[in-house]
């Protein structure tokens, strides 16, 4: 099996699972769900990482992965503190009540 | 450290994959924000360690700038802000992805396989951003939110798509020429552009689930090109969860991807409306305040108009009063208000409305003949007796909150204007409905100032 065929399998696999596990979200979470996947979509910071940081990089590819790991930052961290506030302010019953 | 990294991934997908699924209640969710953060944490310290990787000062330089961005974006945008904020954050990660296959296309001029992963990663991620920046143009209202139309329209669309994967075609196929990637990056662009222009507000909450879905495709086709597996499954993620919301939308409104995204729903059936001059009953807050103050159930249905006015935290005042009088009051939720998938909910929520008092369309239609006063605030198309009534009609067969089978409806709204669909609603010629007419935010005040007055003279 090459390298690409594994790959394949893994997307397969992966998508799979993302749609049994998204169908159990309730709709109440749509819009926290839809910033956190945001995030989680910001892993193309991995790639940008390694774009910006290689050795053989050109003043090209520096730049174009160095605007890459800025828009991704700006994801990973609003996407991820954004999430975190809103899900704070869904609460069972009444402030006063709570805990 | 050839061991370490791999572990690193693995444990990062690990935590992607329980992060989503502890979204499935309020419960577990914020247990699962700090899982994925753990994994992103994982992943971006996995990645710094690898041997590749020798130039740390760009790297750092641009996670400041980037954290220096999205921290304030976080703590100081209004939650008012969350379909424009989503937007704009497709926008954003779109680029990167885009950006990182044109670097990659530079770098390696790669052939066969990684080629087709790099073409698809860049078609999707020029498409989206153009498509999300003008998306958030359209939320933000700098542009225009009615679909604008011209005759030929879908024929150009296609036709710029196909003349784009055509040139990624031939990219494929000779990556050495070097004319055809920028043709191929500005064809994406302007594809994105022409998908947005004909789409219209109320159809915003499919479009952005759809954005979110490329956005993570785009990722996931980065990972073929990099044989990087965490930012396949991550991708994956992404990608399937935008499409099943879409789908969820898509289902609400009782239409098909092809029609959201080709049909312009709104324009064409604007000549349609009949103007007709039957009599309404309006009424005053005062009156309103009375009804609502003696009776026992309340179903309160906000809708678009209501993130609009901002009325969200006079409504939470008036759930309150009624709450504290014994009655009882619930907010019917339909998938589709606002401009957002949940947008409703997270408003409510932020004017500390308990989240057991939002219910689902499904849970709360069967109560209606049993509710004395439906009360209809900002939301038009989704409670249309026409679209169960009139197999005629342009929103024929959408499932909508039975609010008609309400004792007493109620419906605050600025005048008498068709909603979005353009269609006349029979609901506010009902002999039981009576129209509040003003500012949703000022009309529910006055009544939560009435309601006090009732209950003080008692």
């Amino acid at each position: 099996m090459n390298k690409y065929e594994v790959a394949l399998w893994v997307f397969m696999l992966a998508a799979f699972l993302g749609f049994e596990l998204i169908r159990r979200v309730s709709p109440l979470l749509h819009t926290p769900l839809m910033s956190l996947t945001n995030a989680i979509s910001a892993i193309a910071v991995v790639g940008a990482i390694l774009v910006t940081g290689a050795d053989d990089a050109s003043f090209l590819t520096r730049a174009l992965g160095f605007i890459a790991v800025v828009a991704s930052t700006v994801n990973v961290v609003s996407g991820y503190l954004i999430t975190d506030r809103m899900l704070k302010m869904f609460k069972k019953r009444a402030p006063e009540e709570k805990r | 450290m050839e061991i370490l990294l791999p572990v690193l991934y693995i444990l990062a997908a690990a935590g992607f994959i329980l992060a989503i699924k502890w979204m499935s209640s309020p419960a577990t969710a914020r247990r699962g924000v700090i899982v994925g953060e753990l994994g992103m944490l994982l992943a971006v310290v996995g990645t710094l360690l690898r041997f590749e990787v020798v130039h740390y000062e760009w790297i750092f330089v641009a996670f400041l700038i980037g954290s220096a961005i999205g921290v304030p974006i976080a703590y100081y945008m209004p939650m008012t802000a969350v379909p424009q904020r989503t937007a704009v954050s497709h926008a954003c990660g779109a680029l990167a992805s885009a950006l990182i296959g044109t670097a990659e296309y530079f770098r390696q001029t790669p052939h066969g396989f990684v080629m087709v992963a790099l073409a698809l990663e860049m078609v999707l991620g020029f498409l989206t951003c153009t498509a999300s920046l003008m998306a958030f143009g359209k939320l933000q209202e700098i542009l225009p939110t009615r679909p604008i139309t011209f005759t030929g329209q879908n024929y150009l669309n296609l036709g710029v798509l196909g003349l784009a994967v055509a040139t990624g075609g031939l990219m494929i196929a000779s990556p050495e020429t070097v004319w055809p990637f920028p043709v191929f990056a500005l064809l994406s662009l302007l594809f994105g552009v022409l998908l947005i222009i004909p789409i219209g507000g109320a159809d915003m909450p499919t479009v952005i689930a759809l954005l979110n879905s490329y956005a993570g495709l785009s990722a996931s086709a980065m990972g073929f090109a990099l044989d990087n597996k965490l930012l396949i499954v991550a991708g994956a993620l992404d990608g399937s969860s935008g499409f099943i919301l879409a789908v969820i939308m898509c289902k609400a409104m009782n239409r098909s991807f092809s029609n959201v995204l080709f049909g312009a729903f709104g324009t064409l059936q604007t000549s349609a409306v009949k103007t007709t001059d039957r009599p309404v009953r309006s009424a005053s807050a005062e009156e309103a305040a009375e009804i609502l103050d003696v009776a026992r159930t309340i179903t309160i249905i906000p809708g678009y108009g209501m993130a609009v006015a901002q009325a969200q935290h006079k409504l939470r005042e008036m759930h309150d009063l009624l709450t504290k009088r014994g009655i009882d009051v619930k907010f019917a939720i339909h998938p589709v208000a606002g401009r957002m998938p949940g947008h409703m909910n997270v408003l409510l929520a932020e004017a500390d409305v308990p989240y057991d008092k939002l219910i689902e369309m499904d849970d709360i239609n069967p109560e209606f003949p049993r509710c004395d006063v439906a009360l209809v605030v900002g939301a038009n198309d989704v409670v249309n007796p026409a679209a169960k009534n009139d197999p005629s009609s342009a929103i024929a067969g959408m499932p909508i909150l039975h609010a008609f089978e309400a004792r007493t409806v109620m419906v605050v709204k600025r005048g008498m204007s068709p909603g979005f669909a353009g269609i006349e609603n029979d609901l506010y010629y009902m002999d039981k409905t009576l129209m509040l007419f003003g500012d949703a935010k000022t009309v529910v005040g006055n009544i939560v100032k009435e309601l006090t007055a009732v209950g003080a003279g008692r």
